[in-house]
């Protein structure tokens, strides 16, 4: 480091700057006395000029709100069984109508939404968490960047789909045992598709750790002593904090998605456990005389799926600082 | 460029070896007993003899090893075999499915024409709708044919296949009546009729998929010839004179179709594994198909190999992709 960058570095910026004898105008001084602009200021307003982004994120608020609000308007329970009401149509008392056993669709929707969306958050944080975890490792430890990575490419080169299948198969029964039938497969799924969808965060975060790892300001950090825990939390995780965000948003979609999958192909949830995915499977038997038990389930999912996807493309506009300002 | 392949031939090796591992311990740990539905009255001794021949009993490593065995040295030569007409497998012992006690690859062999008919037919046409409009929305960016490129391929990426694929049952088979819903493999085509009636019931599997390849694609296509539309090898090809037409669809064209190409190669692995539920959705009994069969059935030889072959068809087309890469770009020749 030359003597000319250091003292670049040591003189603080403009905030301290006007300490100079000569009075300032008014105009310096309501730069002055204005405080300055958040970056999370920034993120908002050029997040609100995203039209699709913020429909997307209303859809997603309203959809989780009434996944999660609504069963206390709604107070019919999804397992109730009314034989004499079975496949009525839509009416005041069964808005979207009733099954095959006379429950009633409206509360499945909400109750199978509750366990969708909960599928789809948590897994993304599991695989957030191992995604950033292992990004940031193989990004900051040079030593263990050449074994990691190789770990992400052995993983993106995993068949996931068949794979968590037969994850589904094998260890279905055991953690029912051990935790009880819902929850032992809501644990399965969520450690299943978490496992299987870390590897995009990892490199992504990875790449954004190589490159701010080089900065002046994790040198300045180390030079005063911080140990590489604390540069870790304090300076680097901070900073790729905008990728991790954009894989976030679309590690729902895609968990949601899996997981409905999964429910589809008969080895997700058992039925009487409503998720988006089992309803939309079982009302394929009634396909040719109730086509509308197909029809809204498969919304729920899509929309969600599109409300997520529309958020994150806001949102990668939002935060990248190059597009930010235009 | 040849140096660089065979390099990575040669790590293909140890990736492949890895996921077979993968995939063989986790069915190791599989609670599903093969001799489950053989009656009570069977001794257990014979029961044991039994066990024995399906291989099992032995140590997990020499299962593991003769798995290998069978699969890159016994299976390759009953290829050959049947090639040919020689005789190098005769008496060697093949992976054996719990479900038929039939060799395993002569089912898959059985089941593959259905999926690559199906799967093939969806990326061609996606392709070709997906690099036009890629193109063009890029060429005309902003446009309101942009914008409306971008909400369907939005919708393309979010609706997922089991919920297209019934919708169009709804709409084309249910509805209108156009097309049947269930996939006839056993259909010969032999005449003009079988020929139509071929491509009335493949129209829908084939739009399901190639709806969602055809989303990804074309955001692909549009952002690559973004990227190049604003280089300066595009104002010179434009100050000298040459007609529009040449500029975007010779100098722009070629420069973009690098990452898009091999991405074409990266995602056709995905879309065998996407195919699975497009053909369960439309009862054509391909690949993806027998693999959930084998799974709900515990057939565990089966779900191993089928598996395996996914992972043989990622890592060929990663291969694939890479040198690829290094064809067409030649900035990027890996010395």
């Amino acid at each position: 480091m030359t003597d000319h960058d250091r003292t670049d570095t040591l003189v603080p910026d403009e905030g301290l700057a006007p300490a100079s004898t000569a009075l300032p105008t008014a105009d310096v001084m309501e730069e002055l006395t204005t405080p300055p602009r958040s970056q999370w200021r920034d993120v908002w307003d050029q997040f609100k000029t995203h039209k699709g982004a913020m429909v997307g994120a209303v859809l997603f608020i309203l959809i989780v709100a009434g996944v999660y609000l609504g069963p206390y308007l709604w107070s019919i329970d999804p397992t109730q069984i009314d034989i004499r009401a079975r496949n009525q149509g839509p009416s005041w008392a069964h808005p979207f109508g009733t099954d095959q056993l006379g429950r009633d669709i409206l509360a499945r929707m909400m109750s199978g939404g509750q366990t969708s969306v909960s599928v789809g958050i948590t897994a993304m944080l599991l695989a957030l968490f191992l995604g950033s975890f292992i990004g940031v490792l193989a990004g900051f430890f040079r030593r263990l960047d050449g074994p990691l990575m190789r770990l992400t490419d052995l993983f993106l080169a995993l068949p996931l789909l068949p794979l968590l299948l037969v994850m589904m198969l094998l260890f279905r029964e055991p953690l029912s045992a051990a935790f009880g039938l819902e929850r032992g497969i809501f644990i399965l799924i969520v450690c299943a598709i978490g496992i299987t969808s870390w590897m995009p965060t990892a490199r992504i975060v990875r790449g954004d750790v190589l490159a701010i790892k080089e900065r002046e300001f994790v040198l300045a950090a180390r030079s005063i002593g911080t140990s590489n825990s604390q540069i870790i939390t304090r300076h680097i995780l901070p900073n790729v904090l905008s990728p991790i965000m954009v894989s976030a948003t679309l590690g729902i979609a895609t968990a949601i998605i899996t997981e409905s999958a999964l429910s589809f192909l008969g080895l997700g949830f058992p039925p009487d456990f409503p998720t988006w995915g089992r309803l939309l499977f079982d009302g394929v038997d009634y396909l040719q005389q109730y086509p509308e038990r197909v029809f809204w389930p498969g919304l729920a999912i899509s929309l969600t799926v599109l409300s997520v996807n529309y958020l994150g493309d806001g949102l990668r506009d939002a935060l990248d600082p190059r597009i930010r300002g235009r | 460029m040849l140096n660089f392949t065979i390099r990575r031939l040669v790590l293909a090796v140890p990736t492949l070896l890895f996921i077979s591992l993968v995939i063989f311990l986790l069915l190791e740990l599989a609670p599903g007993d093969p001799m489950a539905q053989v009656p009570l009255t069977v001794p257990p001794e014979v029961k044991e003899k039994m066990r024995e021949a399906l291989g099992l009993g032995q140590p997990m490593h020499i299962r593991f090893w003769k798995w290998i065995v069978q699969f890159f040295w016994i299976e390759p030569q009953v290829l050959i075999d049947a090639m040919f007409g020689t005789t190098f497998s005769e008496g060697d012992l093949r992976v054996i499915s719990w479900q038929t006690r039939s060799p395993v690859m002569d089912i898959v062999v059985q089941r593959i024409p259905q999926t690559l008919w199906v799967v093939g037919t969806a990326y061609v046409v996606a392709i070709l709708i997906a690099l036009p409009i890629g193109i063009y929305s890029a060429y005309r960016q902003y446009s309101w044919f942009d914008q409306m490129g971008t909400f369907v391929s939005m919708v393309g990426f979010s609706v997922p296949p089991f919920f297209s694929g019934v919708l169009v049952i709804v709409i084309f088979s249910v509805q209108l009546g156009w097309f049947p819903s269930i996939y006839d493999t056993t259909l010969v085509v032999n005449s003009w009729d079988s020929f139509v009636v071929q491509l009335k019931q493949m129209i829908m599997p084939v739009m399901v998929l190639a709806l969602q390849i055809t989303a990804q694609l074309s955001r692909f296509m549009r952002a690559s010839m973004l990227d190049n539309l604003n280089q300066d090898y595009v104002r010179t090809a434009r100050a000298k004179g040459l007609s529009e037409y040449t500029v975007v669809m010779v100098h722009v064209l070629r420069n973009s179709m690098i990452p898009v190409v091999t991405v074409i190669a990266l995602g056709i692995p995905a879309i065998f594994g996407g195919a699975i539920i497009t053909e369960q959705v439309f009862k054509v009994n391909g690949i993806g198909q027998l693999l959930i069969g084998a799974i709900q059935a515990n057939d565990l030889p089966m779900v191993q190999t089928l598996t395996f072959i996914f992972a043989v068809l990622i890592v060929l087309f990663n291969l694939i992709a890479d040198v690829l890469y290094g064809i067409l770009d030649p900035r990027i020749r890996y010395d």
